[in-house]
């Protein structure tokens, strides 16, 4: 049997040799036809590409991503994509189960199929993909990276962003908005922006004292022909979802008033189409569309969606791209009298033992991480089970977080954020430093301990539940529900705040939680300047933790039941 | 931005405070006291009664969603309204439903402010309706209601 990794470099050569294609290979991958030329096969259409990327999470390297299981969708979205999961996601988009494309797309027997399909992402294969959508379609593409692209790795919290601007800028993109990047301090980012080759676009964003921008709205790019304008939209709730101490000047928000006016002048200033490059979450994008005029495209971000098809809402189009480096869209567009009149969309995933590196850019990956290499290859521990973090109401990653929490800190409860980035690992895998970190790197990862009434767990528990199931989209996160240890409770996602959360008990002996009672509670991140900064990494802690482990086992839990009307 | 006089009921509602309430961490004031009653009394009192004829429309206010700093959440106000001698705009108060006392401000201008527009900061103790009243020359009173959300916050991403 071939070694499927030797089998794909033998292709390679091969390929290198005849100048020729992959073509007509079958790779060695149950049976099933992915060749980096299947990824990038695409009818092409019209004078201009946009090759979409987003929340790359600073994951340079091939991950393993579970996609959720849970993804509820309240109000207007309920039933709709992205809120598709599963059994019923297959079916919505006709892909077959245990597939390829189920693999990159689907919760379904992820485990298993990890083994059989291997990693994703890899920002080396990235940029081979992105370079040879360039050499088809010369002059008429335009890169456009939806943010939260610096933060999620140790090499980029101690390069504080550096090393991801380095890689990404081997791929010359045309555009980047923000949301993450914002908690390297209002400072910081200003340095990195300032190391840009191209603009970061934030027309939502500014200041808090006079209300002046603080970033470039949109930019206007010219591609075979067609004027382009690219509006940017960070993320409206970073001073909410974030420390606004480290940015105090700045105020963000949907302000959809203000995108009318950004889209308005860029037609007047005579762009053919006009482009959101958004931060904002897929269903506030859903919604800003119905009540923004003359946007065409809106390439989404932040609450990770990977959707294979566009969606169309009141004439624009929605692109929503993954996360972790795990997909590169490409959109076509035929534009005739400012209109879009034709397009093509494929969301191709990447495969990283199928699509080559792109040398010059593996080189770059390689120089950000070689000071800290040995550290990050470090196996603390290994898993039986799958390790993930998206869903809705919890992880198997976030569980162990949450008990670490609780074990080392000795609290009766714990709390800890609802992120969406953080790749999965898969049932056998070791657990590295490096994976601990991509869980783990951001600026305020301090653990506290602290003594919360029942009645004030409920209120945070509730308040977070509103920031997820608001059936007015504009009043959501996008983050995923606070992840609780040593409490069980049960959620209508469709009730309204304070009537979500019932059934609350202790998980230790079963007691109902007490309105009036006092419990200690352990977390991190806190967003208040001393707590979030000031104590422990919560890396020291969990690794402490596994370490004490050895294999850690971690089978889905079912302390949270979600109900859904 | 504004021609007018602003009469600032209490001081400290405009009053920026360090220290914000953090994730999971502080909290809401306990001490919230007004409530869409109260609101109601005081919008009586100041409208002379009034207020319980009031019209949807012609009132504009415009607000956050989602207060990023419930201690200075910024307000623009606008009615719309010519402003002659005939018919302008009088005076428009704003009353909180959630704050420790519902008054918040009232702006008074005359057909000399050219417009009805204002802006300013107040400070949001918790989730609530913040209420505008504006009253015009002819006796006409126009009403308009808007929910800003204060949260917890510090779990999005």
């Amino acid at each position: 049997m071939i070694d499927r990794r030797d089998f794909i470099h033998a292709s390679l050569a091969t390929l290198a040799l005849a100048g020729g294609s992959l073509s007509g290979y079958r790779s060695a991958i149950a049976g099933q036809k992915i060749t980096q030329d299947e990824i990038l096969k695409f009818d092409a259409k019209g004078q201009i590409t946009l090759i979409h990327v987003g929340d790359i999470h600073s994951q340079a390297k091939p991950i393993y991503f579970r996609e959720p299981s849970v993804n509820i969708g309240v109000g207007e979205a309920l039933g709709l994509p992205p809120h598709l999961t599963g059994k019923e996601m297959l079916k919505k988009f006709g892909i077959k189960a245990g597939s390829p494309q189920a693999y990159a797309l689907n919760s379904e027997d992820f485990g298993q199929l990890a083994k059989t399909y291997g990693k994703m992402g890899g920002l080396d294969r990235v940029a081979t993909l992105v370079k040879a959508i360039r050499a088809e379609r010369p002059n008429k593409c335009l890169l456009l990276d939806s943010g939260d692209t610096w933060q999620g790795s140790w090499t980029s919290l101690q390069t504080r962003g550096e090393d991801m601007v380095k890689i990404m800028a081997m791929m010359k993109p045309d555009a980047i908005t923000g949301h993450w990047e914002f908690t390297y301090g209002a400072e910081r980012v200003k340095e990195l922006i300032d190391m840009l080759e191209f603009p970061f676009l934030a027309g939502n964003v500014i200041s808090t004292e006079w209300e002046e921008p603080v970033f470039e709205a949109t930019k206007m790019y010219e591609r075979n022909g067609v004027k382009i304008a690219v509006v940017g939209q960070a993320f409206p709730y970073t001073p909410v979802a974030n420390p606004r101490w480290m940015f105090p000047d700045w105020s963000f928000g949907i302000r959809d008033k203000m995108v009318q006016a950004h889209v308005t002048k860029a037609r007047a200033d005579g762009a053919d189409v006009v482009v959101l490059l958004s931060h904002n979450g897929f269903d506030v994008d859903r919604k800003l569309a119905t009540r923004v005029q003359g946007i065409d495209v809106i390439l989404t971000g932040h609450t990770h969606d990977a959707i294979p098809t566009t969606v169309n809402v009141n004439n624009t189009l929605l692109v929503a791209s993954g996360c972790s480096g795990k997909f590169v869209s490409r959109l076509d567009l035929d534009i005739k009298d400012k209109k879009v009149a034709g397009f093509n969309f494929k969301l191709m995933p990447v495969f990283s033992d199928v699509i080559a590196k792109d040398a010059a850019v593996t080189k770059v990956i390689d120089e950000t991480r070689a000071p800290y290499e040995k550290h990050l290859n470090e196996v603390i521990g290994t898993t039986t089970n799958t390790l993930f973090r998206r869903g809705n109401m919890s992880g198997t990653f976030d569980d162990l977080i949450c008990t670490a929490l609780i074990d080392k800190q000795d609290a009766e409860i714990s709390l800890s954020p609802g992120f969406r980035w953080g790749p999965s690992l898969i049932p056998g895998q070791d657990i590295t430093n490096d994976d601990l970190y991509n869980q783990t790197a951001m600026t305020y990862p301090s653990v506290y301990k602290l003594d919360f009434t029942g009645k004030r767990i409920k209120e945070i528990l509730e308040d977070v539940g509103d920031n997820l199931f608001n059936k007015d989209p504009y009043f959501q996160q996008g983050g995923d529900m606070v992840r609780v240890g040593g409490l069980a409770f049960d959620m209508d996602a469709s009730k309204n705040i304070g009537e979500r959360i019932t059934n609350m008990k202790l998980t230790r002996n079963g007691k109902d939680l007490e309105a009036g009672k006092t419990y200690s509670v352990a977390g991190w991140a806190s967003v208040n300047e001393d707590t979030g900064t000031k104590g422990t990494p919560v890396w020291e802690l969990v690794r402490e933790w596994i370490k004490d482990k050895k294999t850690v086992d971690l089978k889905s839990t079912d302390h949270i039941k979600l109900t859904n009307g | 931005m504004t021609n007018m006089k602003v009469e600032v009921l209490d001081r400290r509602q405009f009053l920026v405070t360090a220290g914000a309430a953090a994730a999971f961490i502080g909290g809401f004031s306990s001490a919230a006291n007004a409530t869409p009653e109260t609101a109601a009394a005081l919008l009586k009192e100041l409208t002379k009664g009034g207020a319980a004829g009031a019209m949807e429309g012609k009132i504009k206010i415009d607000l956050p969603e989602i207060a990023e700093n419930g201690n200075t959440v910024p307000v623009k106000l606008s009615v719309e309204s010519p402003m002659t001698a005939d018919s302008y705009v009088k005076s428009v108060h704003l009353v909180s439903e959630g704050n420790p006392g519902p008054e918040m401000a009232s702006f008074h201008f005359t057909p000399a402010s050219g417009k009805a527009n204002a802006a300013a900061r107040m400070r949001l103790a918790k989730t609530q309706n913040v209420v505008g009243i504006a009253e015009m020359s002819d006796g006409k009173f126009y009403v308009s209601k808007t929910q800003v959300k204060v949260t917890i916050g510090g779990c999005g991403g």
